[in-house]
């Protein structure tokens, strides 16, 4: 008989939701994580949407550790001297059951994992996972740098986040080049509460998040700036490929998009309380490994289920949405007696008829068309010069129509009315 | 956009700010005779860390110390086997802050 019935490595959020869901319906769990504490390692913007935690932790925005509710979101499309900003603000987002907050990983995260605690999960902290056990093709436990560290399971589900070590030893992956990853880096600036909330028209415990197009001009990827209860977070997500041959360094594009004149005054007089990266799966759908093998789950950022959409940016919700997914397949097939790929499918049948792979799946061109250099590098340009002529009163000169101006812009920034055509059917199709 | 007009802090200072519990077992080696015909060198710009730095002979001096254990490194590399990549011991490596 193995030791338990389910391992759960690494304890984020698909973790603890994976051994959360796997205690509640009866197994014997343990919850594994590297760091001191769950959330030690983790970081990201961050907004955390919380709706999926209402089966979960029931009333969970009682107790979950926030830091703002979003009630004000922004995306900016920026050139060097421009910004184009859509701005949007509800009160519905302020009250119960909310939408989005901003919260802090070590925070959110070593709570989560001790609702999974509570439902009967055995957390471990300070324990790294070196290595899958297995007998032939079958996984059959993991290897840990513990003394006498070996630990045995019907069922091991890999939460080991982005990097996941796990997955690739097991032959899951064929799609992790570097193309298909981003890295995240961010600075989190103290400033008093009362000066965010004059800086960004908000009160109490709302809050803003800003996502931006355009914020580092000559990589792929986006900015964003989100306001923590008495810090901002600051940064931008950068395709690696890109990144490693352009010779700026990540660091140096933060101080140059905290200098853009649209964000200096924001950010200006904070100190910076931390500096953090990590790095981000950006393919969504097209990048998944294959999700289950004998006696192995595959969730969360280990699976590449982060939606980065462009207008979407999420990923702690799918990971616990994934993880939870894959406790209750994973409790179900031990039940049953049979935890080879085969009993564990439901775990698939699961994510198919959630959220989590009808979104992915829905958007997998999603990620394509916001890297693609026309939406990265001409469309700011195209939008933020449509909108300067339209508002600039160029007396004597009689205001030109509109369809002249984008005409013009278009020819200007070299956007071909096919290539605009073709891009914009594209992204209807996907986003529509 | 221009760096220079934004008054910035030390890459040290940078660095700084970051918790490390570093233990004596670099988890992260580097081949660096393998570097010498690298012609991207993507870990020295990528790395959020910098912790890459190139050295006069043509090689590239590492530090594992102050590590995120983000995996930009690996994933940029161009010479296959240069770099050695696993988690550091459990309890150690960056621990992130609580607010």
């Amino acid at each position: 008989m193995p030791d338990v019935d389910v391992i759960v490595v690494g304890a984020g959020p698909a973790g603890a939701a994976a051994a959360l869901e796997a205690a509640r319906a009866g197994r014997s769990v343990v919850l594994i994580e590297r760091g001191p504490f769950p959330g030690s390692k983790n970081m990201y913007g961050g907004v955390v949407y919380g709706r999926i935690l209402d089966d979960l932790v029931p009333q969970w925005w009682e107790q979950m550790p926030i830091q703002r509710w979003v009630t004000r979101r922004q995306t900016m499309i920026l050139t060097d001297d421009q910004a184009l900003t859509v701005d949007y603000r509800t009160e519905n987002w302020g009250r119960p059951p909310y939408n989005g907050a901003t919260t802090f990983r070590p925070d959110f995260d070593a709570w989560f994992a001790e609702r999974a605690v509570d439902a009967g999960a055995n957390l471990i902290n300070s324990t790294t996972v070196t290595g899958l056990l297995r007998d032939g093709n079958r996984v059959v436990g993991v290897r840990t740098d513990r003394p006498d560290g070996d630990l045995t399971a019907h069922v091991v589900i890999a939460c080991d986040g982005v990097n996941s070590f796990l997955a690739k030893e097991a032959g899951l992956y064929h799609h992790d080049g570097a193309e298909n990853y981003t890295l995240g880096v961010k600075e989190t600036i103290a400033l008093p509460r009362d000066v965010i909330d004059e800086r960004f028209n908000v009160r109490g415990d709302h809050g803003v998040d800003i996502e931006m197009l355009g914020a580092s001009p000559d990589v792929p990827g986006g900015g964003f700036l989100y306001t923590n209860a008495e810090s901002l977070a600051v940064g931008l997500v950068l395709s690696l490929p890109a990144l490693a041959a352009s010779g700026l360094r990540p660091e140096e594009r933060i101080a140059q998009l905290k200098a853009h004149p649209a964000i200096a005054p924001l950010v200006e007089g904070g100190e910076v309380k931390e500096y953090s990266a990590h790095v981000i799966p950006e393919a969504g759908f097209d990048m998944m490994p294959e999700l289950i093998a004998d006696g192995l789950l595959v969730a969360g950022d280990a699976a590449a289920m982060c939606l980065a959409a462009g207008i979407w940016l999420e990923g702690v919700n799918f990971a616990i949405g994934s993880g939870a997914a894959a406790g209750r397949a994973a409790a179900v097939a031990v039940r049953h007696g049979d935890t080879s790929a085969t009993g564990l499918e439901g775990y698939r049948a699961r994510l198919e008829s959630s959220f989590v792979l009808a979104d992915h799946r829905k958007l997998r061109d999603a990620p394509h068309l916001v890297m693609s250099d026309l939406a990265q590098q001409r469309l700011p340009a195209l939008a933020c010069g449509v909108v300067e002529q339209l508002f600039t009163v160029g007396n004597p000169v009689p205001k030109p129509g509109l369809r002249r101006i984008v005409r013009g812009e278009m020819k200007r920034n070299g956007v071909k009315l096919r290539d605009a055509a073709a891009q914009g059917w594209r992204a209807l199709r996907t986003f529509g | 956009m221009s760096a220079e007009s934004y008054p910035e802090m030390s890459f040290e200072a940078r660095m700084g700010t970051v918790d490390f519990r570093i233990h004596e077992r670099p988890h992260i080696t580097l081949d660096d005779r393998k570097c010498v015909d690298c012609s991207v060198r993507g870990c020295i710009t990528a790395c959020p860390a910098n912790l890459f730095v190139p050295t006069a002979d043509g090689g590239i001096l590492f530090n594992y110390e102050q590590c995120f254990e983000c995996g930009t490194c690996y994933m940029v590399c161009n010479e296959e086997g240069a770099i050695t990549w696993t988690y550091p011991d459990g309890g150690h490596g960056v621990v992130f802050h609580r607010s």
